[in-house]
């Protein structure tokens, strides 16, 4: 499992909690399970978001690994200019 | 992908030196092509017509007069396009108003003819029937009960019931308890900061070349910072598939993120396909300004405690953001970055996104951070000066680092905030004296950087010279990057490789030139292509040795068998390897696609000075030091070119640059007479100070520099011009009648 930290409009949609656990290896196994137990989330899911995994900022590379004991954060959808 | 190149030590012997940029003669001979210098046979002239409302239902356009006028080959209307995919709505809203005109300059209507002067006549036939409605331009009254509406159901399931349908969203961010934070502290602050738009002022104005065939293909030339953007929107917009568009990238005369969207191209190549000719579109300035997207302007409220040591106990914001007319104005990284120099046990933000009849904000540098720093970083300053602190030591003891956990949620890998701050207390600006009516603002500044989709191809060619093909146009010298980072791979001189930036059709998709992603995530690309390439050329060496490829090393530019037992062969250059290519196989290359993500984050500190007349309230920039992580420079020109930009246009949006709409909603000040960005004769040269805390995502540590330099410069003038005039200004921009009246104000309070 993987603690996921939802930032404060996000926790929320997913009842109120700032940490959620989901079964995950990849990023995109965290979108699904995230969407998957917290319907609460999905308006957000689909208009996008990015994911700070380790302190680093993932967008939408699937495949990216999470291990159990990374620091998983889910955010806004990042744009730069 | 390895991905761990700076954990040992690396000799460079190309990454930071200054050669000269590839496309410098180019452009100081004006030989450089940019967007309006593309002609074609038989090309048209485009024109716009324009809404001169703020906000206006259209009950019809009438546009037979135009279509009978000789020399008009094709009048468009927001009639002419279908309905589009919905991530694309919006923007074709933006590029050809529908049922409404939602801003003073929205397009309504667009012709193509076969000179300026007849398209200039059509537009005049145009005959658009409008019914006025009323309009707001401003943040804080667009978010009232009673507000003129823009929409109605875009409101996000984020908003509390019962706002007006203008505000779009709201996000929260933070940790911790503010209030109990606040309960601990000496001293609080409270103030609300307003910023205004400002527009990204890049000084080649919007320009396309469009072509489309009866058989559905197109091309297109434009200048942009993203033409597989491009590509992709207008495809969709258009109904064509994206393979049957071909993009190409002009030389761009600066984009700062404002070339990440369209404005003229669909509409180009529906004139370019209705009239079956190629049509050629140049915004004017009043265009750019009027109609091309500025940033946000902000309404802010701050809330900070200290103690009388320094220490903050609590930080929060409240962050208000008008994006124009449409969702989506960058309140949320506001919101996200506005803490994020700081290492706070209890911090919160909360952002709205607010629609008003302003054209529809776009990206600029850093977008939304700059402002959200404005406010943080004054009221910062207010509290440490009131303690008789010394700002840059209230930002050491309360800075964040490695293992602070950010106020946007992650815990913080090795970062360079502090090394900025030490760097700026041990620079002679700091220490410097300072005269009568002078003052000294310091300022720090984040932003996250980011990579994306990525493709570089790496040809050698029989002579033994490289070209790198990128997909992303070179807005701040990353051919010249490029060049540098696959010559040091390869082992060779930099004036043997030339990078080109390659058309849509060349390479695989690239994101856009933004968030400071080239020189990490493109310089990354080119590197793996080149050790591609090497790989390969160490296969042919070791064919004609006659030994197993695994037994050939690459060392400066040359094949080397690995060690002894590897036999004795004298190096194979790469020239001697290319020269052999046919004979060894066929041509050599190398190429990289990557979702290159995983950008490290970026900080900087700022110091100014500031002389302030007390008869006019013009403000003078004495002296500007920038300090920042690079993680590693590759061109040290550029990146302290970045630094510099970045500070004189934030000079700029806190001294001079601001829309002014009167009471009508119409734009008062679309041209540089009266939109003043700052010229070289206003500023003094902007010292720069490079720091290098190696980035380990890059495999020569590479951070982005592009953005987190236009991110401290509001606050760090503010903070100067408030210490120069002995009042806090809230206020941008920090215009010469602003300044003026707080410097009475105090004079008669003091009086």
């Amino acid at each position: 499992m993987v603690k996921v930290l939802l930032w404060g409009s996000l926790a929320d949609a997913a009842d109120g909690q700032r940490e959620v656990q989901v079964e995950a290896g990849t990023l995109r196994e965290l979108l699904d399970g995230l969407g998957g137990n917290f319907p609460g989330l999905r308006a957000e899911l689909e208009r996008g978001v990015s994911v700070s995994i380790d302190g680093r900022i993932y967008n939408d590379a699937w495949f990216t690994p999470i291990h159990e004991d990374s620091e998983v954060v889910l955010l806004k959808r990042l744009k730069g200019g | 992908m390895a991905l761990d190149d700076t954990k040992k030590t690396r000799d460079f012997k190309v990454i930071g030196t200054r050669p000269d940029r590839p496309d410098g003669i180019d452009k100081v001979t004006g030989r450089a092509r940019f967007g309006a210098d593309m002609v074609l046979p038989g090309m048209l002239t485009g024109r716009v017509l324009r809404s001169p409302h703020a906000h206006a239902r259209i009950r019809s356009i009438d546009i037979s007069k135009a279509e009978a006028l000789p020399g008009v080959k094709a009048v468009v209307t927001r009639a002419d396009f279908d309905a589009v995919p919905d991530d694309v709505a919006d923007i074709l809203d933006n590029c050809m108003a529908g049922e409404k005109a939602l801003y003073d300059g929205h397009a309504v209507a667009a012709v193509a003819a076969t000179s300026a002067a007849v398209a200039r006549k059509a537009l005049k036939l145009i005959e658009v029937d409008y019914e006025v409605l009323p309009h707001v331009t401003d943040v804080d009254a667009a978010m009232k009960p009673d507000a003129p509406v823009l929409h109605e159901g875009r409101q996000q399931e984020t908003v509390p019931k019962g706002m007006s349908p203008n505000v779009i969203a709201r996000s929260e961010f933070g940790h911790g308890d503010i209030e109990a934070g606040l309960a601990k502290a000496d001293r609080v602050v409270e103030r609300t900061f307003r910023t205004a738009a400002t527009h990204q002022g890049y000084i080649e104005p919007h320009a396309c070349v469009a072509t489309m065939s009866s058989d559905g293909q197109g091309d297109l030339w434009v200048c942009t910072q993203g033409h597989y953007m491009v590509r992709n929107t207008c495809a969709a917009i258009l109904g064509l598939e994206q393979g049957q568009l071909r993009v190409t990238a002009s030389e761009i005369g600066g984009g700062f993120g404002g070339k990440t969207a369209v404005f003229l191209e669909p509409v180009a190549l529906m004139l370019a396909r209705k009239s079956g000719r190629p049509v050629k579109m140049v915004m004017s300035r009043s265009e750019v300004l009027r109609a091309s997207g500025p940033t946000s302007s902000t309404s802010i409220d701050v809330k900070i405690g200290m103690t009388k040591a320094g220490k903050i106990t609590a930080g929060m914001a409240e962050l208000r953001y008008q994006g124009g007319a449409w969702p989506g104005s960058p309140v949320d990284m506001g919101a996200m970055s506005a803490f994020a120099p700081y290492d706070l046990e209890n911090v919160k933000t909360i952002g709205w996104d607010v629609v008003s009849n302003r054209p529809k904000a776009a990206a600029y540098r850093a977008p939304g951070a700059p402002m959200a720093a404005f406010a943080v970083e004054s009221a910062v300053d207010e509290l440490a000066k009131g303690f008789g602190l010394d700002p840059l030591e209230v930002r050491l003891m309360n800075g964040a680092d490695e293992g602070t956990k950010a106020s946007y949620g992650p815990t913080y890998p090795a970062i360079g905030l502090k090394a900025t701050l030490e760097a700026a207390k041990a620079h002679p600006h700091w220490s410097a004296p300072l005269g009568e009516n002078q003052g000294r603002g310091v300022a720090c500044g984040f932003w996250f950087n980011f990579g994306g989709d990525t493709c570089v191809s790496l040809n050698i060619t029989p002579d033994g010279t490289v070209t790198v093909s990128e997909g992303n146009p070179d807005i701040g010298g990353s051919r010249a990057s490029m060049t540098m980072m696959a010559a040091e791979e390869l082992g060779i001189p930099y004036e043997q490789v030339r990078t080109i930036i390659a058309d849509t059709g060349s390479l695989g998709q690239n994101e856009v030139t933004d968030g400071s992603r080239v020189t990490f995530a493109v310089g990354l690309a080119t590197i793996e292509a080149a050790r591609a390439a090497k790989r390969e050329m160490c296969r042919r060496a070791a064919m004609v040795w006659g030994i197993d490829e695994e037994a050939v090393d690459w060392e400066d530019g040359a094949a080397r068998p690995a060690g002894p037992n590897a036999g004795k062969f004298p190096p194979m250059t790469l020239k001697e390897i290319a020269a052999i290519a046919s004979n060894t196989g066929g041509p050599i290359a190398g190429h990289h696609e990557v979702n290159a993500e995983g950008a490290g984050v970026s900080f900087a500190t700022h110091m100014v000075d500031v002389e302030l007349d007390r008869d006019t309230g013009s403000t003078k920039i004495l002296r500007y030091t920038v300090l920042q992580d690079a993680g590693k420079a590759v061109h040290p020109s550029y990146v302290e070119g970045q630094f510099q930009g970045g500070a004189v246009q934030g000079i700029g949006w806190a001294l001079n640059e601001e829309y002014v709409y009167g009471e009508d909603g119409i734009l008062q000040n679309p041209g540089f007479l009266d939109y003043r960005i700052p010229v070289a004769s206003d500023l003094p040269m902007i010292d720069t100070v490079i720091l290098e805390i190696p980035n380990p995502g890059h495999p020569y540590g590479v951070r982005g520099v592009g953005e987190t330099s236009i991110v401290p410069p509001l606050a760090a003038v503010a903070n100067a011009v408030s210490a120069a005039a002995g009042v806090r200004m809230t206020d941008l921009p920090l215009s010469p009648p602003k300044v003026l009246a707080a410097l009475q104000g105090r004079a008669r309070t003091e009086a």
